[in-house]
């Protein structure tokens, strides 16, 4: 069940935007959760030997934060029964001030008979959009 | 480059991985979740779970396991530290539940060329102990050729 009344959704619409700040402390925490200790993103000269602008936020995490904004609106985070993203920029974390990640989630695609919905997440990054094709559909 | 003729190559199962309640609740407060389900047993029963369940990329965890035996043979010739995530998808047939016992077993979708880089699609699926299919984990990875 859910509190959603799929009759009166509409394409476009806004379910939810929420702003996610990135910290290094964020970086390792995701990195010791997820086992993914790649020191690129935790280490500044490991990050500047490869080439990189700066320690990069774990693809995985914005991944993972993004989907938040799904799970908020449908109100359980079972209800993702599929979810997809492209990564096409980097998340630079600055040492002090973080990186602040603003995801906006929009129904995407109404699936009346199977009563799923898809919703369209932006995630932006310093005025640019840091995943592409990022779909979450939610069974509700 | 990729050795494209691991296209189509199966990996054995891993061991057995345990989902424990403490860490789901772990990856949950990483990636910034505030889902009651992912932290609260009362809430994610009210809700007929047996016990709280995973966001929806923590079966990331259990892909990479498989991924590290395909980075760890030699004959697929991956030089991961050239290794970007290039894209990710979950398909769940149920969400993770804490107390499941999970194995993966990885298929090489496919292996492409693009320039100088290669592109490699891995196909991931998740098993609970019953041999229920549990999650479909496709992750892609661009492995940066020489310039």
């Amino acid at each position: 069940m859910s509190h959603i009344n799929l009759a009166s959704l509409e394409i476009g619409q806004v379910v939810g935007s929420t702003e996610f700040l990135l910290t290094r402390d964020s970086l390792v925490r995701y990195a010791g959760a997820s086992g993914d200790f790649n020191q690129i993103h935790y280490r500044d000269d490991v990050a500047a030997a490869v080439g990189l602008p700066g320690v990069l936020a774990h693809g995985m995490l914005t991944m993972g934060a993004a989907v938040q904004v799904a799970v908020d609106w449908v109100g359980n985070a079972g209800a993702v029964v599929d979810y997809q993203v492209r990564f096409t920029k980097p998340v630079v974390v600055d040492p002090v001030d973080g990186a602040v990640l603003v995801v906006t989630g929009k129904v995407g695609e109404i699936d009346a008979e199977n009563k799923i919905v898809r919703v369209d997440l932006e995630a932006v990054f310093a005025d640019t959009k840091v995943l592409g094709k990022a779909q979450a559909r939610v069974q509700l | 480059m990729v050795n494209p003729n691991v296209q189509g190559k199966k990996y054995p199962a891993t061991d057995p991985y345990l989902v424990g309640r403490e860490k789901i609740r772990e990856f949950a407060h990483a990636v910034k979740s505030t889902n009651a389900m992912n932290l609260d047993v009362f809430a994610a029963q009210a809700a007929g779970y047996t016990d709280v369940i995973a966001p929806p990329t923590f079966a990331v965890v259990i892909q990479e396991r498989s991924l590290a035996t395909v980075l760890g043979d030699p004959a697929a010739e991956i030089d991961f530290s050239r290794v970007v995530h290039g894209d990710q998808r979950f398909i769940h047939a149920r969400p993770i539940v804490a107390g499941d016992e999970l194995v993966s077993e990885l298929e090489v979708a496919s292996v492409k060329s693009l320039g100088a880089h290669s592109m490699v699609t891995f196909e991931t699926k998740i098993f609970d102990s019953s041999k229920e299919l549990v999650c479909t984990a496709i992750s892609t990875l661009v492995v940066r050729g020489d310039e």
